[in-house]
C-alpha cells in the first residue's frame, strides 16, 4: 500500500502539497511514482511563471510513457528542484522528500479547500 | 483491460508475480514485474526469463514443404540443415512485409514457423491464400498450431549455466547433441524436462542481443517448463522480466518488431533486412519488387540513433528533422537502460542514413540534437 502522509494535501492527478505560509511545494505522490516505476527524466516549470490550478506545467518520464503533472494551484513559480531534474530517480527514492518539484506562490488560498484529504486521495487509489 | 483479450497458459503465472499487466497485440501480458529497468539489467547481467506464449507456431511438413516455404518467405530456407532455423521476411507482391518470422527445420520434411502474436491471424489467412494457389498443396500440410502451443525464452549470459539442469539429457530429433549447450546458436532439438519428461524443443536463439535460449512446448505443458526453469536459475540470478524489457532490450539491439520498423508499406530492404533476402535462391512472393528496390535504392532507410543532448526520451511516432527541413521519423525510441540515453530507430531520406550524420528529434515541440550510430547501438564489450 502506498504511503500517504496525513499532513499534506492531495489533488486526484497525483500531485502532494505542503504548505507553509503562502508557499505550497508540490510533488508527486509515492503512489504515482511507484505507477510511473523508474523515472528517467523529469522537466521542471521556468521559475516566475504564473500558474492557473490545474494546469500543465511539468513532465515526468519513465522508460515506457511521459507523463505531465498539474500544479493544484494557482500562482507563481518561485523555485524548481533542480537536483531532480539531474537525478530523476531522486523523485523513485523520496516521492515526498528530496523528489519535489516545485515551490509556487499562492495566488489563492481558497484552492486549497478544493484539493483532496489524505483519507479521500486513500480511497481514490485503493 | 478488455474481456477480449487472450491470455497465455502463465497467466496465474504473473498475477502471483505481481506482473503489471498490459494489452499487446490482442493479447493480456506482463510489461514488467519488479521494473523495466531492473529486468533490462537482469538480462544483460545474469538472465530473464519471459512468457512468449502469446507468439504463433505454424508448422508445415511434407514433400513439397521447402518448396512452398521458399516461395512464402523471402530468406532460403533450402540452406537450413535439420535442426537448424532462421530469420526471414514473409513479403506481399510489392516487397510490404506481412511479417518477420523465425524458420525452424525440425525433420527432414518438416518445418516450424515462429510468427509475431499481434499477426498470427493475418499471416494464417496470408498463408493459407498462397497455398490455396500452390500447384503442389497436395503434397504438404499446413497447421496452425498457435493455441496448442506456448514458448518461453530464457535470455542472458548466465542462461547456460542452468539450462542443461533443466534438460539433463541428450536430444532426440532436430540438431543432435549430449546436452543443450552443445547447440550452437539458431540450432534446435528437442529435449525431456527434468522430473516431469515433458518433451520440448528448445533453440539456442533470442531477442535481446544476450547468449539464450527459446523453449517450445504444448500449453498445457509450459507451466511445468516455466517452474523447472525459475527453481534451477533462481541461484543463477534468473528473474522474471516483461514487455517492457523485451523492448529495450531488442531497441538497443536493432532488432526490428512488426509495426515499428516492419509494416505493409515497408520492405525488408527499407528496414535493412537485405542479408535475409535471397534472390539467388530463385523466384518468391515479392521478388521482383525487392529486387527492384535493391536495384534502384530504397526510398527510405531504417537508422538507429543516438540523442547527443540531454533531453525525454525519444518516442515512436516523434518527427525527425535536418534543420528546417522534416526528414523522417522515429519508429522505436527509448531510454537504453545499458547507456543511459536516448536511442531510437527511425526512417529517414537514403542520404541522411551514414553514421555520424546529425539530426535533431522533435520532442513534445523542441528540437534535440542526436547522431546517426551503427546497428547494434549497444554492444557486449568482451
Amino acid at each position: 500500500m502506498a504511503n500517504v502522509p496525513a499532513d499534506l494535501k492531495y489533488a486526484s492527478s497525483h500531485e502532494w502539497v505542503r504548505v507553509s505560509g503562502d508557499i505550497a511545494t508540490v510533488g508527486i505522490t509515492d503512489h504515482a511514482q511507484a505507477e510511473l516505476t523508474d523515472i528517467v527524466f523529469v522537466e521542471l516549470p521556468q521559475v516566475g511563471r504564473k500558474l492557473a490550478a490545474g494546469e500543465a506545467c511539468a513532465v515526468v518520464e519513465s522508460v515506457k510513457t511521459a507523463s505531465d503533472i498539474y500544479s493544484p494551484v494557482s500562482g507563481e513559480i518561485v523555485e524548481v528542484n533542480q537536483p531532480i531534474a539531474d537525478n530523476p530517480a531522486l523523485v523513485n527514492q523520496s516521492a515526498f522528500g528530496d523528489g519535489w518539484f516545485f515551490k509556487i506562490k499562492l495566488a489563492n488560498p481558497g484552492d486549497l479547500a478544493k484539493l483532496l484529504t489524505p483519507d479521500a486521495y486513500k480511497a481514490q487509489i485503493s | 483491460m478488455s474481456a477480449s483479450l487472450k491470455r497465455t497458459p502463465l497467466y496465474a503465472t504473473h498475477q502471483a508475480l505481481n506482473g503489471r499487466l498490459i494489452e499487446f497485440g490482442g493479447w493480456e501480458m506482463p510489461v514488467q514485474y519488479t521494473s523495466i529497468i531492473d529486468e533490462h539489467q537482469t538480462v544483460r547481467t545474469a538472465a530473464g526469463i519471459f512468457d512468449i506464449c502469446h507468439m504463433g507456431e505454424v508448422f508445415i511438413s511434407g514433400a513439397s514443404a521447402l518448396l512452398f516455404l521458399n516461395h512464402l518467405l523471402t530468406n532460403d530456407a533450402s540452406k537450413l540443415a535439420v535442426g537448424q532455423g532462421q530469420y526471414t521476411q514473409m513479403s506481399q507482391e510489392d516487397g510490404g512485409t506481412v511479417d518477420d518470422l523465425y524458420l525452424y527445420r525440425l525433420t527432414d520434411k518438416e518445418y516450424l514457423l515462429i510468427i509475431n502474436a499481434s499477426r498470427i491471424d493475418a499471416d494464417v489467412a496470408w498463408m493459407q491464400k498462397q497455398l490455396a494457389a500452390f500447384p503442389q498443396q497436395h503434397l504438404l500440410t499446413f497447421e496452425n498450431r498457435s493455441d496448442k502451443y506456448g514458448a518461453i525464452a530464457v535470455q542472458g549470459p548466465k542462461a547456460a549455466e542452468f539450462i542443461n539442469d533443466v534438460f539433463p539429457g541428450g536430444s532426440h530429433a532436430g540438431t543432435h547433441v549430449h546436452k543443450v549447450t552443445e547447440l550452437h546458436k539458431n540450432q534446435i532439438a528437442t529435449f525431456n524436462l527434468k522430473a516431469t519428461g515433458a518433451l520440448c524443443w528448445v533453440a539456442r536463439t533470442g531477442y535481446t542481443g544476450e547468449d539464450g535460449f527459446e523453449i517450445v512446448t504444448t500449453a498445457s505443458r509450459i507451466l511445468e517448463v516455466w517452474d523447472t526453469l525459475m527453481d534451477a536459475g533462481k541461484t543463477h540470478g534468473l528473474k522474471p522480466a516483461g514487455l517492457g524489457a523485451r523492448d529495450t532490450l531488442r531497441t538497443e539491439v536493432c532488432y526490428p518488431l512488426y509495426g515499428h520498423e516492419l509494416d505493409d508499406k515497408t520492405s525488408p530492404i527499407e528496414a535493412g533486412l537485405g542479408i535475409f533476402v535471397s534472390f539467388e535462391k530463385g523466384p518468391f512472393i515479392g521478388h521482383d519488387a525487392l529486387l527492384a528496390q535493391k536495384t534502384k535504392g530504397p526510398q527510405k532507410r531504417c537508422v538507429a540513433f543516438k540523442m547527443t543532448d540531454k533531453c525525454a526520451p525519444p518516442r515512436p511516432g516523434y518527427t525527425v528533422w535536418s534543420g528546417e527541413e522534416q526528414v523522417g521519423q522515429v519508429v522505436s525510441g527509448t531510454l537504453s537502460p545499458s547507456l543511459n540515453a536516448g536511442i531510437g530507430l527511425a526512417y529517414v531520406k537514403p542520404e541522411l542514413a551514414k553514421k555520424e550524420t546529425v539530426i535533431q528529434i522533435d520532442i513534445r515541440g523542441k528540437k534535440f540534437a542526436a547522431q546517426v550510430v551503427g546497428k547494434p547501438i549497444y554492444r557486449k564489450a568482451v
